[in-house]
């Protein structure tokens, strides 16, 4: 069976189309070349003038595991209907809802998949799963209707890596740990938070900096970088180690993000939701925006990738995995609750309910330093569009934000209703950059697919899994990008002018490197003699993934470049 | 006891007999039944729990107002209550994740109330987790870390019987910590290793917020406080203040006290609430953390899987297929006398259906008892013995498969309800 998308323009960066109408054809899932004349066309949808891209990918937002679900537990006050409207339309950014945008900071999986379909989204990665907590990240993942999975798997602060690291073990011996814990937690990347910080946390430390030592394994952030980034670039997987740094949100912070940025010693590594790593000291209430020095560096630094983590004014709740710092934050939470684990000597998780306020001093310069980040930086592939959802605000605010990057009337607008001091701290109305159809198309898409090595994902080429948004052109980006004319997931049409015609289930993605299994033995070792669960039951399957007849895993090896 | 099955190579098992989940278990089924885990001490609720499992037929007949039937029947006369009913409750819910993923579709599909067997304790933590937050910890972290236990109103293992074996008296630990002491407040363990400052455990609140009070740096002009001596009190506060990492255990199923219907908070959620307190100020200065103890029967396991599916843990309902949740009004005994037909489930262990004047569906253990017929009975696989599946363990961070252990023709809770959402969309279409 053979769909035609005829005469679309098409924005597609990974080959360089902006703009140009073209036809897309579609079989079995896939987009393939135009067939022989003599083949029958099944279906033509005339996409005249309409805007295509393939669907989107959210390299970082949080959607399912352990912190998750204790957020939504946490908080039935938002679920409930009226919660849902908490963002009034007297607030600043004049935010145009959709029928569907419930601002909703911690929807249940089948509202997770939902949303993110009828916005154009295609795939969607959790970037925090705790090794132990991994099969719960999956059974919501696999809830998860209509989007692909995948997520980023938490190391450096669990006792087994900093063990090895502080007994002098080989590089060898720390890639093999690393590739296991890929299979073992079916996950395509990893990721560091708060490096050493959360394991320092259960020995009653309260910050870490940089270049400062865990107490008890006398071992710095900087070391634990060094070793990961190593292990995932020895590895061959595509995406590069994934860093939430140390310091989250504390003023002066940017400090540390810029010694971040030398610790790989030229490694890839990406600086996730770096908005809330941008701080500075200046100012009257010592705390202002470090964004151009960032930026500065970033635009510098070619081995370092960067998403943004905006915020949005409303209620949101911040889940994160750096028990560290949300235990020190607990007392800014609104409501005034917070919940902080311990985990298994392998992790933590911090989760307190936040409430952005224009009005307030802090939040609204947060609100321009992530907008600064975004005009300051010059490579769009290296820079993400995310909320950290629900940390900075929930996904379904992406379009909204999207209009703040193509719209510098809207953007300013919205400035100037901000807190006073907070306009006088900011340059944003200094820039003019307004984001183009085909830079948004590579921060949502082309980059996000490649940084994170889904070869088949976030382009339109031959061979490309045929997920695909179409969009109606219009002047306000914020109505465009809420709610496509088309999604086709794998072929299938999906969603109709914004709603979901066909429920479909995606695939979780991952890596799976060569390693020695050798490491088994004293890992088996260490289960038996320090952890309360087998080895063996640590390891997800493929089956546990596929069981239920809807998922399935597919394995991604980097490509030579 | 003999086996049905014979089987002469021992078997790896996770048992979900408590909610330490313990995954070490080997059991052998040769002749007799017997079972192995990592410590020198057998766990009573183990062997009960794989005993009684072995003993349970696996190929029990469903019922239908009391006369044996065929599934496919049992399957229609199920989904012809479900469909009759207008606010069918759904209690028990003695399962795991597989068995409440399709227990939550049925709900949305019928506007059911959902509520666990369990709910009572449970909600005093949720309740007081909703309400302040909390700071807690996990298994693994008791083992490694814990240098000081304070256990309130309960002895731990009358309800989770390795815990002492597994977290406590372990030989291996990370950090080379010294064995932790053991503090109990309002409850006298057995084995008595370990101090116990005894009281009645209505007095909980009032002790436990003498602690907080004193650790605010309040002066207290008094002796004692619920017969406590304070000096007593000040004696645990330095040892709570001074440890390296603090574990304050409760269970708040053993926090009930009679005649406290009045109560706005139940007295277990006072109790709950005044831990919790301590806990956060203790982590002011130094590193404390709490371990609620869970009940059992999957009320981890069930919470869980409802709230990623619903946005709800139970004490939910589904009002034209939206979700919404009340924890005073949706309790099991409430709705018994409000509903019009009534859905019971207990897989791991044959708990008695309540009596219900509504049209009643009991899905469960075999081996289930009756104090009245139910309409509809049928008997299903029990997870971790006759089919696998995945189950929370109590701190909620470890989930683990479940393993099956026999062959078995009982249907797992999950292909029933199924089979049951199946009959009733293809009755509406008909």
């Amino acid at each position: 069976m053979i769909t035609l998308l005829k005469n679309g323009r098409i924005y597609d960066p990974a080959h360089n189309k902006n703009g140009v109408v073209e036809d897309i054809y579609i079989r079995d899932g896939r987009i393939v070349a135009k067939p022989a004349v003599t083949e029958k066309i099944d279906h033509t949808f005339d996409l005249s003038g309409k805007v295509v891209m393939a669907g989107a990918i959210d390299m970082h937002s949080h959607i399912g595991g352990g912190k998750v679900n204790i957020a939504r537990m946490m908080l039935p006050e938002y679920q409930q209907k009226q919660a849902q409207e908490l963002k009034s339309l007297s607030e600043p950014e004049a935010h145009i809802c959709t029928p569907h945008c419930s601002h909703h900071a911690t929807p249940s999986t089948t509202d997770t998949g939902f949303r993110y379909i009828e916005m154009g989204y295609t795939a969607a990665f959790e970037p925090a799963i705790s090794p132990v907590n991994a099969r719960q990240a999956h059974l919501e993942m696999g809830d998860t209707p209509m989007i692909d999975k995948g997520g980023y798997a938490m190391l450096g602060n669990d006792d087994y890596f900093l063990r090895l690291l502080a007994g002098k073990k080989d590089q060898k011996a720390i890639n093999d740990y690393v590739a296991w814990i890929l299979h073992a937690t079916q996950a395509i990347g990893i990721k560091v938070v708060n490096p050493g910080g959360i394991n320092a946390f259960k020995f009653n430390q309260r910050r870490l900096d940089l270049d400062e030592n865990n107490v008890h394994y006398q071992i710095s952030p900087r070391e634990i970088l060094q070793s990961l980034s190593r292990a995932v670039h020895d590895l061959g997987i595509a995406k590069p180690l994934h860093v939430h740094c140390n310091n989250l949100g504390a003023a002066g912070n940017f400090a540390t993000t810029l010694d971040t940025m030398s610790a790989s010693s030229g490694l890839p590594m990406h600086l996730t939701h770096i908005q809330f790593h941008s701080y500075g000291t200046e100012g009257d209430k010592k705390f202002s925006s470090a964004a151009a020095q960032i930026a500065e560096a970033l635009n510098k630094n070619k081995h370092i990738t960067a998403d943004v983590g905006q915020i949005l004014f409303g209620q949101t709740v911040t889940a994160s995995g750096d028990s560290m710092m949300q235990h020190l934050n607990a007392k800014h939470a609104n409501p005034k609750k917070s919940v902080i684990m311990d985990i298994e000597c392998d992790a933590g998780c911090g989760v307190l309910p936040f409430k952005y306020r224009d009005q307030n001093y802090v939040n609204a310069l947060q609100w321009a330093i992530g907008l600064e980040l975004f005009l300051s930086v010059e490579d769009p592939w290296r820079i993400f569009l995310t909320t950290d959802h629900p940390n900075g605000a929930p996904f379904t605010s992406y379009p909204h934000l999207i209009r703040l990057l193509m719209d510098k009337t809207f953007r300013n607008d919205a400035f100037s209703k901000l807190n006073l001091d907070a306009q006088t701290m900011s340059n944003l109305t200094s820039l003019d950059r307004e984001y183009s159809l085909y830079e948004i198309a590579i921060m949502t898409r082309a980059g996000a697919g490649k940084l994170i090595g889904l070869n088949d994902r976030g382009h339109l080429g031959t061979g490309a899994a045929a997920d695909i948004t179409v969009y109606t052109d219009q002047p306000d980006r914020e109505a465009m990008f809420s709610k496509p004319d088309y999604v086709f997931k794998n072929g299938e049409l999906v969603v109709k002018n914004g709603n979901v015609v066909k429920v479909v289930w995606g695939v979780t993605h991952t890596a799976k490197p060569t390693f020695d299994i050798g490491v088994e033995k004293d890992l088996k070792d260490y289960f038996n003699r320090y952890q309360t669960m087998q080895m063996d039951n640590f390891k997800i399957s493929n089956d546990e993934i596929s069981d239920d007849g809807r998922g399935r895993v597919v394995v991604h090896h980097k490509t030579n470049e | 006891m003999k086996n049905p099955n014979h089987n002469a190579t021992p078997l790896n098992a996770t048992c979900p007999a408590c909610g330490l989940l313990c995954d070490d278990i080997t059991l052998s089924t040769a002749a007799e039944l017997t079972l192995q885990n990592g410590c020198a001490i057998a766990c009573s609720k183990g062997i009960r729990f794989f005993e009684q499992s072995a003993k349970t037929s696996a190929s029990a007949a469903p019922t239908v107002a009391g006369k044996q039937t065929d599934l496919t029947s049992a399957i229609s006369a199920a989904a012809i209550i479900l469909r009759n009913s207008k606010q069918p409750l759904f209690a028990g819910l003695g399962t795991e994740v597989q068995g409440m993923r399709t227990v939550m579709r049925l709900a949305e599909k019928t506007n059911a109330t959902l509520d666990h067997m369990h709910s009572e304790a449970t909600v005093s933590n949720t309740r007081t987790m909703q309400n302040s937050g909390w700071l807690t910890t996990t298994l693994s972290e008791v083992k490694n870390r814990a240098d000081v236990i304070l256990a309130i109103g309960t002895d731990i293992t009358s309800s989770h019987p390795r815990f002492f074996e597994k977290l406590v008296q372990n030989h291996d630990s990370l950090f080379n910590k010294p064995s932790p002491e053991m503090i109990y407040l309002g409850a006298t363990p057995e084995t008595a290793a370990g101090s116990a400052i005894a009281c009645d455990t209505a007095k909980l609140p009032e002790i436990i917020n003498t602690l907080n009070a004193l650790l605010n740096g309040k002066e207290l002009h008094t002796e004692a406080v619920a017969s406590i001596p304070v000096k007593t009190l000040t004696d645990l506060l330095e040892k709570l203040k001074n440890a390296k990492y603090a574990v304050i255990v409760w269970s708040a199923g053993a926090l009930k006290i009679p005649h406290a219907e009045l109560l706005v908070q139940s007295h277990a959620e006072l109790v709950v609430q005044s831990i919790v307190q301590l806990i956060s100020k203790l982590n002011e200065n130094s590193r404390a953390a709490g371990l609620p103890l869970n009940s059992g029967d999957g009320d981890t396991t069930v919470n869980n899987t409802s709230t990623w599916l619903s946005g709800y843990p139970t004490r939910n309902r589904f009002n034209n297929g939206m979700p919404e949740y009340d924890t005073y009004h949706n309790t099991t005994q409430k709705q018994l006398a409000s509903c019009d037909a009534l859905l019971w489930i207990s897989t791991f262990t044959p708990h008695a259906a309540p009596d219900c004047k509504a049209p009643t569906i009991a899905i469960g253990h075999p081996d289930t008892p009756f104090t009245q017929v139910p309409d509809v009975f049928i008997p299903v696989g029990i997870p971790g013995f006759d089919h696998a599946g995945q189950m929370f363990r109590m701190d909620s961070s470890i989930t683990l498969p479940l393993k099956k252990l026999r062959d078995s023709s009982l249907p797992s809770l999950s292909e029933v309800i199924t089979m049951i959402e199946a009959k009733l969309s293809a009755e509406v279409t008909a």
